[in-house]
């Protein structure tokens, strides 16, 4: 009986073969697009751990210099000999051909265990690695090392990306950092009794364990990726919802039939359900591999973008983790159950005699359509409730979720108000009937319609708050990088020899004196800055009240951050203690885009009272013409290449970054507006069966086919109009959210928002390019129906 | 983890060739070989030989505290050699560690210390006498008057070295045979250390009095490919005679022995292989292994035939290449305390 009663449900699909393939695909590419965001997301948090195991951030208290520069390596000596069980590392950019490569070098003999995993296995030879140096690394950075270093080279694929593993003697001499430490990394186990650290070496302080600080920055891109896989998801959703109440709702006669047969109703339910499993497998499967294939295309995309935005490394290559592949099946299934919840209850609760007639869309009724209006009023003012009074990142996902709900759900109301609207206005009896035709297609049509509406919305806030972002983002490096170069200096000798030199032949010279400090609270850095016509004409502030840098330049004001005053809970005039002893008012709040750690900028004079032990060893040169003075430099005081940075090149860089992130933003945008335009497609080819009853009577009345074909056409046209046009303010208020609320919970920054009112033009236009390219093939089917199908309608008995 | 990897690979010139306890056995490729007839000459002799493989400053201490407590005290700096040579800076293939250890009845508390060579953070220099390694010490003005200090996480101790007699020569004026093979090694001691000094324990601090003995020894390959390890006894008897006897213990169940016989004027008579007999009496289970902690020594030439036993049969050394080592009180036909050390058990 099971197998009877799955064969004879199941037969339902080989008559409606579009709608199996509806279910199927859009439960795939559903499961795809979240798959492939996954999995870019879990190879990239790989990357992360296994960066933070080698460089032991996250797990051992580290002892650095107030100013981060490298330290004399007789300190460790000094701490070793008086007990404290520290380790040396050294750490370096070497430059080669093919690109920078990390160095790291550790000395493996005192190294806390756990850290860097470097496989030694019995080929290695110890006494070559400890008295020559062999580089460990993974075969990425392996090949970008070929040729380029005297060492031996080992592969070993558990080292983090970009990362070079040796022994700390083969590293001073590969960085040229003789006697050089960078920093120590604390035991966590140390004897009893010992001296403290600050009377054995008073330069140095303590960092406790954290995580590695890039977390933080591409926790940003991480949490965008996933919004548009959930985004994605959710439109996917609407698909399968659709197809699949569609087929229960054509499967009632045979449920009704089978249960009067006698097929007990637990049993139906158990095939049914089974036969769901059986979709959400399948589909899920071919989900993952579609999402594999995307995240393959996309990850060396993202990888540079977290390499360039972050200097975060991601390895390029894709491995299947059970993270993504395990939570996509999970998700189809999910899917598939949400998507399928109501239709089995309302089958399990059928009342058996009840009649088998296709029912002539209840939902055609308004009552659907308003108490869905009903439920978006209640989610859109959950939403206000929560822009005015809620607090925290979580509230603010809230508020997306219910204002993208809210509106979906609002949407055949608002459609079916503006139909009625245009129907009241209509003369021509045929005009009347297609107003009147469209009003009763639009809850057949609504969720294809809120996928759409989803969509275009989203792609209307992204990109509004991605635009804004570059453009904000681009006055923001004008800004700051104002000097042509920067310079950086070996030791302090050569500091003060480049100072002398740079203010004879610059037109400014900007030192760069920076602490990592605590300000109010907040981990930060305190800035000495030279204060002229750079930071006078270039700088733009948030906020101010007077004359902001003679203030600064007479140690009677401070410049902060404007994540800094967010989280502190200041503002301009309040009082801020920046240093020990030195309390002084906010001059002005400055933007500070991307950065977690707080800033402040004082006077040169008042930082060198505070701290006079640190020397500037960077400098920002301003120069009419910066190629004659880096020639000159290099020349004249022998500084090397590596030494010398121009601005122009910083800049570029950092816009050909911004440019990648955004080609994987639009990327994604076009995935999703297909996903949509897919729903359509599918909404149209599933409800042009019903169709034909309906379309039966005008045909017999006269109107040809080609012109109800084209008729169609119009429908979706004007359907997919009304769409975009309640998509872009809500796009709009999606964009404002995100930028005012969102990031300012999530990261302490807001981004002004600019609007780009051609770019939504275009976008609409896409939109409804889409919705006619998925109403033609209907259409046309439309159009070439046989007559004879038509007439059928007359002849058989309803 | 890669400490143990580590010290595994230390006494490896090439890891496929790794032979007898801890490596010791592997052959001597490139490095100096102790040869009959040396002269030693201090007190450079006291500081380090980098061209020979291995090396230690070896100290064990019998002390007593006011209230009677026996306690045993250990402090071991060895030198192992990847190269023969030493430079300066972190390529130095000099690799320092060390052992120390506070042992009483009922407790035995250990540290261990790894070190490079070459960068200042480990070493030995003989003028004026210094060994040591992080903060731990062994230095002072003259080989005779020493100060010795250690520190684990859970105890420290400082201490004073006064020697009341002359140096020691094993074997035929400090040239000791190993084995039938000929592997050998130089070998001196400093057995009449009278000591004073505080150990500092979790319960607190403890006034200790008694005596040490320092070994001194070094070599390029101490042991025969076939030897398994080794048991090594020195003992101090309440008449002022000293005796040092060890057993090489080889995989066929033999032993090769030395002994050495201590006048309390430093009068050395050296007996080779067989003369000095020792078996166990009662094995305990220690760190998952049978290792015996009662023995019956005999050197029947100058009438000893005793009963050794240690004083903390958990004297277990958990360091990297783990073994046993702890006080002994001796009782029989001379009664006296001492110390004992057994390598080699699985």
């Amino acid at each position: 009986m099971i197998f009877a009663s799955f064969t004879a449900l199941a037969s339902h699909w080989s008559r409606n073969r579009l709608q199996f393939l509806a279910l199927l695909l859009g439960l795939a590419l559903a499961t795809g697009l979240w798959s492939g965001v996954q999995a870019i997301n879990a190879e990239a948090r790989a990357s992360y751990d296994a960066a933070a195991a080698t460089l032991g951030e996250g797990q051992y208290d580290q002892l650095v210099t107030e100013t981060g520069d490298r330290f004399a390596q007789s300190t460790y000596i000094a701490l070793r000999r008086a007990g404290w069980q520290v380790s040396p590392v050294l750490e370096g950019e070497l430059r080669t051909d093919q690109g920078l490569v990390q160095i790291l070098g550790l000395d493996a003999l005192t190294t806390p265990g756990g850290l860097a995993p470097v496989g030694m296995d019995g080929e290695t030879d110890l006494l070559e690695f400890l008295t020559q140096g062999v580089l460990f690394a993974n075969s990425e950075t392996a090949l970008r090392l070929d040729g380029q270093v005297t060492l031996a080279i080992v592969v070993d694929d558990n080292i983090a990306p970009g990362i070079a593993v040796t022994d700390i003697g083969a590293a001073q001499r590969l960085l040229d950092a003789d006697n050089q430490l960078s920093r120590l990394i604390v035991a966590r186990a140390q004897p009893f009794g010992l001296p403290s650290i600050a009377s054995v070496a008073p330069d140095l302080v303590r960092q406790p364990a954290q995580d590695a600080g890039a977390d933080r920055l591409t926790d940003s891109f991480h949490l965008n990726l996933t919004a548009f896989g959930f985004l994605s998801f959710a439109v996917g959703i609407f698909i399968v919802h659709g197809t699949v109440s569609l087929a229960f709702e054509q499967r009632r006669g045979m449920v009704r039939t089978l249960r009067a047969v006698g097929v007990p109703l637990r049993t139906l339910i158990g095939v049914l359900i089974a036969e769901l499993v059986a979709f959400a497998l399948i589909a899920g499967l071919l989900g993952i591999a579609l999402g594999y294939v995307m995240a393959s295309v996309l990850l060396p995309n993202v990888a540079a973008t977290l390499q360039g935005l972050y200097g975060a490394q991601v390895a390029g290559s894709l491995q299947l983790r059970p993270e993504w592949w395990l939570s996509g099946m999970a998700i189809a299934f999910l899917g598939t159950g949400l998507a399928a919840a109501a239709a089995l209850w309302k089958i399990a609760h059928m009342p058996l005699l009840e009649s088998a007639r296709p029912r002539a869309w209840a939902v055609a009724s308004g009552q659907t359509a308003y108490r869905l209006g009903l439920a978006a009023s209640v989610l859109l003012s959950i939403a206000v409730a929560i822009a005015i009074w809620g607090q925290g990142l979580v509230m603010g996902f809230g508020l997306l979720a219910c204002l993208l709900l809210g509106a979906a759900l609002a949407l055949p109301v608002l459609l079916r108000g503006a139909v009625q609207l245009v129907e009241r206005h209509s003369k021509s009896v045929m005009w009347q009937w297609f107003w009147a035709d469209t009003k009763q297609q639009v809850p057949g049509l609504s969720l294809a319609l809120m996928a759409l509406l989803l969509a275009t919305a989203a792609n209307v806030g992204v990109s509004t708050m991605v635009s804004s972002f570059r453009v904000t983002f681009v006055d923001f490096l004008d800004q700051r990088l104002a000097p042509e170069l920067y310079i950086r200096a070996q030791d302090e000798v050569q500091a003060q020899a480049l100072e002398t030199y740079l203010i004879a032949n610059a037109r400014e010279v900007l030192p760069s004196l920076s602490v990592e400090t605590d300000i109010a609270g907040i981990p930060s850095d305190l800035f000495g800055v030279r204060v002229g016509p750079t930071y006078r004409e270039n700088w733009l502030f948030l906020d101010q009240s007077g004359d902001v840098w003679s203030d600064v330049a007479a140690g009677r004001a401070v410049v902060v951050s404007e994540q800094l005053a967010r989280r502190a809970g200041l503002w301009v005039d309040d009082p801020v203690t920046v240093a020990p002893g030195i309390v002084l008012p906010i001059g002005a709040v400055v933007a500070d885009y991307g950065n977690p750690r707080g800033q402040a900028v004082m006077s040169e004079t008042l930082f060198k009272q505070s701290f006079p032990d640190i020397q500037p060893m960077q400098f920002g040169v301003r120069s009419d013409d910066p190629a004659a003075l880096s020639l000159a430099l290099r020349e004249d005081l022998g500084l090397s290449d590596a030494a010398i940075i121009d601005q122009a090149a910083i800049k570029s860089f950092s816009l050909d970054v911004f440019e990648r992130t955004f080609t994987i933003t639009g990327a994604l945008n076009v995935l999703t507006l297909a996903v949509a335009a897919f729903a359509i497609l599918m909404s149209l080819l599933t409800l042009a069966a019903m169709r034909i009853p309906q379309l039966a009577p005008v045909w017999a009345l006269g109107l040809t086919r080609r012109r109800l074909g084209q008729l169609e056409m119009f429908r979706a046209v004007v359907l997919a109009f009304l769409t975009t046009v309640f998509a872009i303010p809500l796009g709009l208020l999606l964009a404002w959210v995100l930028l005012s609320y969102v990031n300012v919970e999530a990261f302490g920054w807001k981004l002004p928002m600019y609007i780009f009112p051609g770019h939504y033009a275009v976008l609409s236009m896409f939109a409804i390019l889409a919705a006619v390219l998925a109403a033609l093939w209907p259409a046309w089917n439309l159009a070439k129906t046989p007559p004879s199908l038509l007439l059928k309608v007359f002849a058989n008995d309803r | 983890m890669i400490v143990r990897l580590f010290c595994a690979l230390l006494f490896l010139a090439s890891p496929l060739s790794a032979q007898g306890f801890a490596g010791l056995g592997t052959d001597a490729e490139g490095f100096s070989v102790p040869a009959e007839g040396f002269d030693f000459d201090f007190p450079t002799d006291h500081g380090p030989h980098p061209d020979y493989r291995i090396e230690w400053w070896y100290l064990t201490a019998n002390l007593q505290a006011d209230d009677g407590t026996a306690y045993g005290v250990q402090w071991t700096l060895f030198r192992s050699a990847l190269a023969p040579e030493t430079i300066e800076g972190w390529q130095d293939p000099q690799i320092w560690f060390a052992h120390a250890a506070v042992t009483s009845e009922d407790t035995h508390l250990t540290a261990e210390r790894i070190a490079r060579g070459g960068i200042g953070q480990a070493g030995a220099q003989a003028r004026p006498f210094s060994a040591w390694i992080d903060d731990w010490t062994m230095a002072g003005p003259s080989f005779d008057a020493m100060r010795l200090t250690a520190r684990g996480a859970q105890f420290a101790y400082d201490l004073n070295l006064m020697a009341k007699g002359p140096l020691v020569f094993h074997g035929q004026n400090g040239y000791s045979v190993k084995s039938d093979q000929g592997q050998a090694s130089y070998y001196y001691s400093q057995p009449f250390f009278e000591v004073a000094g505080t150990l500092s324990l979790p319960n607190g601090d403890v006034d200790v009095t008694g005596s040490a003995w320092l070994d001194r020894e070094w070599s390029s390959q101490p042991l025969a490919e076939d030897q398994s390890g080794w048991d090594w006894f020195s003992l101090s008897f309440d008449s002022g005679d000293k005796l040092m006897g060890f057993l090489l213990r080889d995989r066929d169940g033999d032993a090769f022995s030395s002994a050495t016989w201590i006048e309390p004027d430093g009068t050395t008579t050296a007996f080779e292989n067989g003369a000095f007999a020792a078996q166990p009496v009662t094995l305990t289970e220690v760190a998952g292994r049978e290792v015996p902690t009662t023995w019956a020594v005999q050197l029947p030439a100058k009438g000893i035939d005793v009963e050794v036993s240690a004083l903390n049969p958990m004297a277990w050394m958990g360091v990297s290449i783990p073994y046993w080592e702890g006080p002994v009180t001796v009782s029989g036909s001379y009664s006296g305390v001492g110390y004992l050390e057994m390598t080699g058990y699985e």
